[in-house]
């Protein structure tokens, strides 16, 4: 087959339209330089593909989706289309043993669309693990680095939030938060009384207009799309600014295959698949920036092997696809008796918890290194399919006495998610399987993964703090229901809470790490990873504001590296 | 009408990309949009549904079962009213899962119902009928007697679906008294929770 070259040469190629390659996009076109944009999805059209407001009774499968789909996974039907466990022709590979689950997000945005805007600072220990508790391996870079650029990222796409001073939990620049639930003040009453830290949360929705974007309308309803672009996707805040300077080019349906270096050993272009035609195209630019998601980034330049980069591009050390990470997630919940008597009235707020309970025992030697953070909500929200699938089990029977059970209960349970730092092991990673391909041609991922014993004893803290503060609270808790041989203490499966980072890991030395602290591959110089595979360790903050400093603060690099003429070199 | 729903929404696109970079729809003009919707919704034809699964028989017990898993009272409609056959069924028309266990689990109602009482539930007798339901309607009969297992779990899923049908339609999110999906100002808050 013919290869089409597109003649032109761009100053930089971005590998992903999510969180990291949007503001990649953003902060390179602003500055100047010319960028191609592939994005392995569709485009994003709010009109047609936000759900937002829409009455599960305005739909034809009331949000059930085709075949009921819905009550067994995401769907289209009820949310904004947002990723998958599972795409159909793009199959990976759980090794025998593993449990690992894998969601991607194929459309422009990536899985910003899917994000709960949990908008968490590092930590400064966090970037220090190894000089505090001897597990691990220290960042290349600090606290102090980073600060800078998560001011930045806040100031930019807005933060709600308070300011709180806690050596754990880094304030930021916040707006407003939102008033509590009632749900939320009852859950702060129990943690008061137990010492434990409950806080206003950090979303990155608006609670003031900002940037040219509407202030919330707290509908609750962030994960079915927001037209108003009041909480934060790359596809409506960090696109929309590159393509204003007309130096970006978007280009959707693009798969990377390959990226394909010249003699020099620096990358002279990415070779993709055009999902229309099924050809093989290529993009040829100065510079690289892979933020195709952890694992597809590794992915990609495990697939990228030459006779110079024999392991792989920018694998000389063999780190690639190792230190795989993922949260450690369990859960539990509670019903409390009595939110039964409570009044109806609107308990919608923003998409997002408006109170958290970020990591509080820091101070003090605990059964396991490193912490976790909860989350928590529940309440009088809009019914959905499968909400009563519980009830239904638990109460039985049928007629009046059910269907008034069902109103009784309505709004009386609160969810409990632990979110806890995983530290990395030799069991934990992904591989190019040696014989499957995906509908493209690709070589896929095959993963490994087994939790260690510091996460099994976090995952029991969790459940035993969870019962504390439902029984504080005058409820009755209820344990995980995952709980079996495979899952102690509820943990998850690898992969489940969408935190895998750590796969193309940065580092002091290029014999242990594949990218220096700016994101640049030692081995690459005009090659970066700026999405959650860069990470050296997976701290109990969701990844994504992390991602978006680290990718504006790489970017800024590579525009003094273009100033001095030294770009792609 | 004269203007589609599409136009609106184009024209306020257009309008706010003249004004922003961002493509956004202000907040006014998105509840106004979300009106429009819902106004057209009402106005369009009500037909009498067709089932697109169940047979005429079958589609008659399943109205049945939902009445009965979710009846009228004096406080709301029941399931019936609020569709849920009608959602039951279109789901069972696209999955060959649901198919088995509704489909199946009605042929095998009747089947039990003539074993026992020499005729179809419908046919059967109001207490023949309560009778056949208060066995399947309990897990923990399944242990003094097997032969209901495929019942019991034909029963439980219904029961489920039923409920899915009831509490996603308008009568049903209005008796559980769900305030919101609205466009607020400001978000207030909830009246304090009493103590237990």
């Amino acid at each position: 087959m013919q290869v089409k070259r597109t003649p032109k040469t761009y100053d930089v190629c971005v590998v992903g339209s999510g969180a990291s390659g949007g503001t990649a996009a953003k902060v390179l076109t602003e500055g100047g330089l010319s960028v191609a944009l592939l994005e392995a999805g569709p485009p994003l059209d709010p009109d047609r593909d936000y759900k937002e407001h829409v009455w599960p009774y305005d739909l034809p499968h009331r949000g059930a989706d085709i075949a009921g789909r819905a009550r067994h996974e995401l769907n289209d039907e009820f949310m904004a289309p947002n990723g998958a466990w599972e795409i159909e022709g793009e199959p990976y590979i759980s090794a025998p043993g593993s449990r690992f689950r894998w969601f991607r997000s194929r459309i422009v945005g990536g899985r910003t669309n899917h994000w709960g805007r949990i908008a968490l600072r590092m930590a400064p220990v966090d970037f220090k693990v190894r000089s505090h508790d001897g597990m691990g391996d220290d960042w290349p870079i600090s606290y102090e680095d980073v600060a800078p650029y998560y001011d930045k990222v806040e100031s930019y796409i807005g933060v709600f939030g308070t300011k709180e001073n806690i050596p754990s939990a880094p304030d930021g620049i916040f707006l407003p938060p939102p008033t509590p639930r009632c749900t939320e003040t009852m859950v702060k009453k129990s943690c008061d009384k137990l010492n434990i830290l409950c806080i206003p949360s950090r979303l990155a929705i608006l609670t003031k207009p900002l940037n040219g974007r509407a202030a919330c309308h707290y509908c609750a309803q962030c994960g079915r799309g927001c037209k108003t672009a009041s909480n934060f996707s790359s596809s409506q805040v960090m696109i929309p600014p590159a393509e204003k300077t007309g130096r970006l080019t978007l280009i959707t349906g693009a798969m990377a295959r390959e990226l394909i270096a010249g003699k020099d050993g620096k990358v002279t272009s990415v070779s993709y698949i055009d999902k229309a035609t099924r050809e093989e195209r290529r993009v040829n630019a100065r510079a690289f920036i892979v933020a195709a998601s952890a694992c597809e980034s590794a992915r990609l330049l495990l697939n990228s092997r030459s006779t110079l980069f024999p392991d792989g591009l920018a694998n000389s050390s063999g780190v690639v696809g190792r230190y795989l990470m993922d949260t450690v997630g369990s859960n539990a919940g509670g019903y409390f008796p009595q939110l039964e008597k409570m009044p109806a009235h609107n308990h919608d707020g923003v998409g997002g918890m408006h109170m958290y309970l970020p990591w509080w025992k820091f101070d003090r030697k605990n059964d396991f290194l490193r912490g976790y953070h909860t989350e928590f909500g529940g309440g009088r929200g809009m019914p959905g399919v499968g909400d009563y699938d519980d009830l239904c089990d638990q109460v039985e029977g049928y007629g009046i006495s059910l269907k008034r059970e069902c109103k009784k209960k309505y709004g009386t349970y609160i969810g409990f998610a632990g979110r806890g730092e995983m530290i990395p092991n030799e069991n934990s990673y992904c591989e190019i399987d040696p014989t499957a391909v995906d509908q493209w041609g690709i070589p896929v991922l095959r993963f490994h993964w087994k939790w260690g014993d510091n996460e099994l004893k976090m995952a029991k803290d969790m459940q035993e703090t969870y019962r504390e503060i439902v029984e504080s609270a005058g409820g009755i808790f209820i344990p995980s229901r995952l709980e079996d041989a495979a899952h102690p203490h509820g943990i998850a499966d690898g992969g489940v809470i969408i935190h895998e980072v750590g796969t193309v890991r940065m580092g002091e030395h290029p014999k242990t790490s594949a990218l220096n602290g700016f994101c640049q591959a030692h081995d690459v110089k005009n090659l970066f990873v700026t999405d959650g595979a860069s990470f050296v360790t997976n701290a109990d903050k969701n990844p994504t504001l992390t991602i978006m400093a680290l990718t504006w603060r790489a970017c800024d690099h590579l525009l003094d590296e273009a100033k001095k003429g030294s770009l792609g070199a | 009408m004269t203007i589609s729903r599409r136009d609106v929404l184009k024209s306020l696109t257009m309008t706010a990309v003249g004004g922003s970079v961002l493509r956004v729809i202000p907040l006014e003009a998105a509840e106004y949009a979300h009106r429009m919707v819902k106004a057209e919704k009402a106005a369009a034809d009500t037909h009498a549904y067709s089932p697109k699964f169940f047979s005429a028989h079958a589609y008659k017990t399943l109205q049945s079962l939902c009445n009965t898993i979710i009846p009228s009272d004096e406080e709301s409609k029941g399931a019936v009213e609020a569709g849920a056959p009608e959602f039951i069924d279109l789901l069972t028309s696209e999955n060959k899962d649901y198919q088995l266990t509704l489909g199946g689990g009605v042929m095998w109602l009747d089947s039990a119902c003539r074993d026992r009482y020499g005729k179809v539930y419908l046919d059967a007798a109001p207490e023949q009928q309560k009778e056949i339901l208060d066995l399947i309607a309990y897990r923990k009969n399944a242990k003094t007697d097997p032969g209901l297992g495929q019942g019991i779990e034909f029963f439980s899923f219904l029961r489920k679906l039923t409920a899915d049908g009831f509490f996603t339609s308008e009568i049903g999110i209005d008796y559980l008294g769900y305030i919101g999906n609205t466009y607020l100002q400001e978000f207030p808050g909830c009246p304090p929770v009493p103590d237990r």
